[in-house]
């Protein structure tokens, strides 16, 4: 049992170094790829091609000064960016990165921890993620803080209508809800979940979905500079606002690894049985792909207006996962 | 596997420590002076009319209230989700295939039903 | 076993202590936070009970749903929390403890009868006869327990229903 936690308390700590670091990386691959689209250069004076420029930006965020309006209540003012930061930071125990490898002699699993519940323990922590924005809208005692911070929230709530029942659609195929066996379904070439007959569509709506989760562009209307101020994080300067940028580029990075174990076979690809130590490689090649893709449509699309966006989620992702769920079952009833 | 949740409440514990030592860090490392205008919320560059904490619009209720149920019915869809294609590919339960997606599908109609009812009431409209 | 018992111990004075939070917190918005720690504590208790399904559906559908109503309606309410608390009838809070007495003397007589070591062992590993996993209550939702699942549909039909008609009404 000590073995157990030792192991545990190993993977988690370097799970989160990764992540911090990967987090801060993001930034920088978002702003290279913001400036590529724009045929501009980006940063690339701090350090080799500006590889040094998030340590930059992350030390400069700390000497700031860490202003608390007079009128806020404070507690929730201080409470709300670790609210959102840190179940933003727990989903990344559950997700497989690799099947198991020989190091140093143990027989390690690349997971932290296998849940057999692992899929709604994810569902969960992003229903739980909505109070760090509500939360800090209503903190700051800021007209445009309160608005952003209900609007995101309400905008949340209804896309994670459809991000759970386009789940539901892949549940009917894997018949578990713990993700490691999920991946492990998927080994082939063609085994992966996107192969399967109405997963392909399912897969766009749990993008789309996704992206409006974490209040991406084209559903960042509630932060967008030109409508609503910052949103939900108007009043915030200095470590606050980055644990709350963090959390936004954790969820990015979540909902990436996610749509990866869900659809593209997690850390399947070829060879990886006879070396295992190229799942993590083809995860993460997979999950850089995915947030490519959402920094590609943040840079190309305009944003929805409020009531477009909640229009779309409830009149058309809603129900459309909903035929989803219908065609899944009735497929696999009649044809397998 | 029960003991298999016990990382969720280190990585809770952890996480929790690292919002803290951010948070702490912070205000070692930064420095307060405060002014007059600092401190006013932020509005534009003029000063704040009003307060913030004013009544709200009904329709975030309603949004809320529809999610809930919704909510409710996806999590009934899990373990039917779950069970389905073991108990529709199994032998033993040849007999009861269609029963049990008839099941669902009754339930899925029932709330289709109420979708219907909250589009056609217009909630999902104006400015949402 | 050990464990077991002092992380019971744990969940059990974290659920205690928020719920008695609820009860001394002036502002409304504070008491459902406190009730959101509850519930996230009552979902770890479950878990030592096994029922790793009940304790995520727990988080999705209270704390992440019913909760996040809870705190819309606070927002969109806004009762200032420093205004005099006006009670109308004086004696009535004194009522209120012969009825908790009640209570107290209710669960002493349901939960007396039970002796701890004639119930069955929590850790036997057999997946289908477990409560509250996922494919226990799969099953059973569609097979033993149908009328009421059916009947649960109507129910949220009516709370749909319900909740837009009330909500409406005062809006428009």
């Amino acid at each position: 049992m000590a073995n157990l936690l030792l192991e545990w308390v190993i993977k988690t700590i370097v799970i989160l170094f990764i992540l911090v670091t990967a987090v801060a990386y993001v930034t920088l691959m978002e702003r290279k790829v913001m400036s590529w689209i724009q045929m501009r250069v980006g940063p690339n004076r701090v350090g080799p091609w500006g590889l040094l420029q998030p340590l930059a930006d992350g030390l400069k965020m700390i000497f700031k000064e860490d202003i608390v309006p007079t009128q806020a209540s404070r507690w929730l003012y201080i409470l709300a960016p670790a609210l959102s930061l840190i179940p933003a930071l727990m989903t990344f125990i559950v997700i497989p990165y690799g099947s198991e490898v020989n190091l140093f002699g143990y027989r390690v699993e690349l997971h932290v921890t296998r849940m057999n519940v692992g899929l709604l323990y994810i569902l969960a922590l992003t229903s739980v993620g909505v109070y760090g924005i509500v939360l800090a809208g209503w903190s700051s005692n800021n007209k445009y803080s309160l608005m952003g911070g209900l609007r995101s929230s309400a905008q949340m709530i209804s896309y994670e209508l459809a991000l759970g029942l386009s789940i539901v659609s892949v549940l009917l195929y894997t018949g578990s809800l713990d993700l490691v066996e999920i991946v492990e379904k998927q080994s082939g070439i063609t085994g992966w979940n996107i192969f399967r007959f109405p997963l392909m569509i399912v897969f766009v709506i749990f993008y789309i979905a996704s992206l409006a989760e974490t209040n991406r562009t084209p559903f960042d209307l509630p932060e967008a500079d030109s409508e609503l101020v910052a949103g939900y994080h108007t009043e915030y300067s200095s470590m606050s606002f980055v644990m709350f940028q963090m959390a936004e580029y954790l969820n990015l990075i979540t909902a990436a690894s996610i749509s990866t174990t869900l659809f593209f076979g997690g850390w399947n690809g070829p060879f990886v049985e006879r070396l295992p130590l190229l799942g993590p490689v083809y995860f993460t090649i997979k999950v850089l792909v995915l947030i490519f893709i959402a920094m590609w449509i943040r840079y190309t699309v305009p944003r929805f207006r409020y009531d477009q966006l909640m229009r779309f989620g409830w009149k058309f992702l809603l129900p459309a996962s909903i035929v989803n769920i219908i065609i899944t079952s009735t497929v696999i009833l009649l044809l397998r | 596997m029960v003991r298999n949740y016990i990382p969720v409440l280190l990585i809770l514990i952890i996480a929790t420590g690292m919002a803290a030592v951010i948070i702490i860090l912070s205000r070692l490392a930064a420095k307060s002076r405060p002014t007059r205008e600092k401190l006013m919320p932020y509005e534009c560059g003029v000063e704040p009319v009003g307060t913030a904490r004013e009544r709200q619009s009904v329709k975030f209720y309603l949004v809320a209230m529809a999610f809930l149920l919704f909510d409710i019915e996806a999590v009934f869809l899990v373990p039917w989700a779950v069970v389905f294609r073991g108990v529709v590919q199994s032998e033993a339960y040849r007999h009861l295939k269609y029963v049990f997606y008839g099941e669902m599908m009754v339930f899925m109609v029932v709330l289709f039903v109420g979708l219907v009812y909250v589009w056609r009431k217009g909630i999902l409209e104006w400015n949402r | 076993m050990q464990a077991e018992k002092i992380l019971f111990i744990i969940f059990a004075v974290v659920a205690l202590a928020s719920a008695l939070n609820i009860l001394l917190q002036r502002s409304p918005l504070y008491g459902a936070l406190s009730l959101i720690g509850t519930l996230l504590a009552l979902s770890a208790l479950y878990m030592t009970l096994r029922a790793q399904f009940i304790a995520a559906v727990q988080i999705v559908v209270y704390a992440g749903a019913i909760m996040v109503l809870f705190i819309f309606v606070i927002m969109l309410l806004n009762v200032p929390k420093d205004q005099p608390q006006i009670e109308k009838q004086k004696g009535l809070r004194y009522l209120a403890i012969p009825f908790a007495g009640l209570l107290i003397a209710e669960m002493f007589f349901v939960l007396r009868p039970i002796r701890l070591n004639t119930l069955p062992p929590i850790s036997s590993g057999n997946a289908e006869q477990a409560v509250g996993t996922t494919w226990s209550i799969g099953t059973a939702l569609f097979t033993d327990y149908l009328l009421p699942f059916e009947v649960t549909s109507v129910l949220i039909l009516m709370a749909v229903v319900g909740a837009m008609v009330l909500a409406r009404r005062e809006g428009d």
